[in-house]
């Protein structure tokens, strides 16, 4: 039945995609540069912080003070986030120059601004939670910032359990889910063509 | 060139295509970007200065606690002057008329007077504590604050708590921070002021509020060139990169207007908020979105496609 709920996620959903789509292995011709790469490393970084992140939410929030081995989780947990942001960046600079917004692509912009702009929340509850003096500082630094507009009744960056729970419970799902949503939208709309792809050299039907 | 979506963008992709192993790509990646964190990690591992305490403080820097302990009594220090959302001591930052700060309203509530100095010194095993106590509570407001006002300028007067020449003009006021000194320097102010309201904490609210109050953890900061006008809010202790991705928030602690605004906090916040809306709609805005066609960079990413294609 075509009113029936069911039948309706269905519709908008699974029945989008062929198998072809979702994983596929040809893409067009122009697919290829270096600056394609550059989301997967994102990506890749991005597991790389789970695993290492999950290591530590095993152990608790202060193991890496008194471990040898705990420390070097957090030395990799990190480095995983530093380069994750480069790639980042690098990614979001070359989908700007390459204007991959055309085509009813814009959501897939959306979805990739808003995943970096939660990023950064999550990174900054991180550096909340290492209880040493950075979190002293930097709670005690960027309160100020936060209650000047309100939030800070919201969020306070001085509560360790607060940012704590934020930190691997919340901000992680969202990051999560909107990476995922991104990725799905860029499998849904094919890499965007090259500006002023010729249609007769190879374009649309 | 017209604004209007061109097919090719829209439709599926009919022309030339190449084998591309996406899952192959994927597993690369993450065995690159593995080997690339352990060496990273290896290489420079990761800071972790040890917290201060309040004992830390007490201990090496006892007239500025002494000092601090005072601001408090007076009502003149950070957060005793703050307003919400702790307390009600301030109408706090505004966006000309929109009072964000005091419409969030006071959520964690902070009486530093009392909680900082005042309920801890109860747990004093100095004598001459209960007998100051009970000074203190018996006089009336505009007393305390004289009191208060007086030692605090007599300690700046002398540079140094331990010059301050005694005085029946300070009231109890220096046996009470001197009370609060000895307790600190014991340990024991660390766990009062976390487990005030819980045995089993996890908020560092007050503890940190009050080292904040101080001019110590500031000295500590600025000595591991942490501050915001040092372009320091994204930095972490030693030189590692820090939260190098805030460079656009602090950069404008350091411009004028803001630098020298009383209401730079709030103000960057929305700066930030505006630019993070032009984020968004990079896309949509005018001459933005011409920026690709007009800085050709994309010529150099597709150069084969274009070079296949002669475009
Ligand atoms: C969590 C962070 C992110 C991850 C894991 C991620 C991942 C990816 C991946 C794997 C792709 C497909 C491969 C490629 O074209 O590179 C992609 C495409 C894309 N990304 Fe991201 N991305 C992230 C953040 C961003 C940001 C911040 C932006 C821009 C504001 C952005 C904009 C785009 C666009 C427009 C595409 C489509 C490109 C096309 O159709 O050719 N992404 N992303």
């Amino acid at each position: 039945m075509a009113t029936m709920w069911t039948t309706r996620l269905r519709k908008s959903t699974v029945e989008k995609f062929e198998p072809q789509d979702i994983l596929p292995d040809e893409q067009p011709s122009y697919v290829a540069s270096w600056i394609y790469v550059f989301g997967v490393l994102t990506l890749a970084s991005l597991t790389v912080i789970i695993i290492t992140g999950l290591w530590l939410t095993t152990k608790g929030v202060t193991w890496w003070h008194t471990s040898s081995v705990g420390h070097f989780v957090n030395s990799l947990h990190l480095w995983s986030v530093e380069l994750f942001f480069v790639f980042m960046v690098v990614h979001l600079w070359g989908k700007f120059w390459m204007a991959a917004w055309r085509g009813r692509r814009f959501a897939t912009w959306v979805t990739g601004v808003i995943a970096f702009v939660t990023s950064i929340a999550t990174g900054f509850t991180g550096y909340l939670i290492q209880t040493n003096f950075d979190s002293q500082w930097i709670g005690s630094q960027a309160k100020d910032g936060l209650n000047a507009v309100g939030i800070g009744s919201f969020f306070n960056t001085l509560n360790t359990g607060q940012a704590t729970l934020l930190h691997v419970a919340l901000l992680p799902l969202v990051v999560g889910a909107i990476t995922i949503w991104h990725v799905i939208l860029v499998r849904r709309n094919g890499v965007v063509p090259p500006l002023d792809a010729n249609e007769i050299a190879g374009g649309a039907k | 060139m017209s604004h209007k979506e061109r097919n090719v963008d829209l439709a599926k992709w009919s022309g030339p295509k190449r084998p591309y192993d996406l899952v192959k790509e994927f597993v690369i990646a993450l065995l690159v970007v593995s080997v690339l964190v352990a060496g990273l990690a290896t290489l420079f591992g990761s800071p972790d200065q040890k917290a201060v305490t309040l004992q830390d403080w007490a201990k090496k820097a006892p007239s500025d606690f002494i000092a601090t302990t005072t601001g408090e009594l007076a009502g003149t220090t950070i957060s005793a002057a703050y307003g919400a959302p702790y307390n009600d001591a301030s109408e706090g930052l505004s966006l000309g008329p929109l009072k964000l700060q005091k419409w969030a309203g006071v959520t964690i509530p902070v009486d530093p007077k009392y909680d900082f100095v005042i309920e801890p010194l109860a747990y004093s095993k100095d004598s001459a504590v209960p007998i100051a106590l009970d000074q203190w509570n018996g006089a009336s407001a505009n007393q305390q604050l004289t009191w208060a006002t007086d030692y605090a300028s007599a300690i700046e007067k002398a540079g140094d708590s331990s010059k301050v020449t005694s005085s029946n003009a300070f009231g109890p006021v220096p046996a009470m921070s001197a009370g609060l000194l000895a307790l600190a320097q014991d340990g024991n102010l660390d766990g009062l002021l976390t487990t005030s309201d819980t045995p089993y904490p996890s908020d560092f609210t007050k503890p940190i509020l009050f080292l904040a109050d101080g001019g110590y953890l500031d000295e500590l900061g600025a000595a591991q060139h942490l501050h915001g006008d040092q372009w320091g809010m994204m930095n972490e202790t030693g030189s590692y990169p820090g939260q190098s991705w805030l460079w656009l928030f602090s950069l404008w602690y350091n411009v004028e207007p803001f630098k020298s605004s009383e209401n730079a906090d709030a103000q960057i916040f929305f700066v930030l908020f505006l630019l993070n809306l032009g984020f968004i709609f990079m896309p949509k805005l005018p001459f933005i979105n011409r920026l690709p066609r007009l800085i050709p960079i994309h010529r150099l990413i597709w150069r084969r496609y274009y070079r296949e294609n002669n475009l």
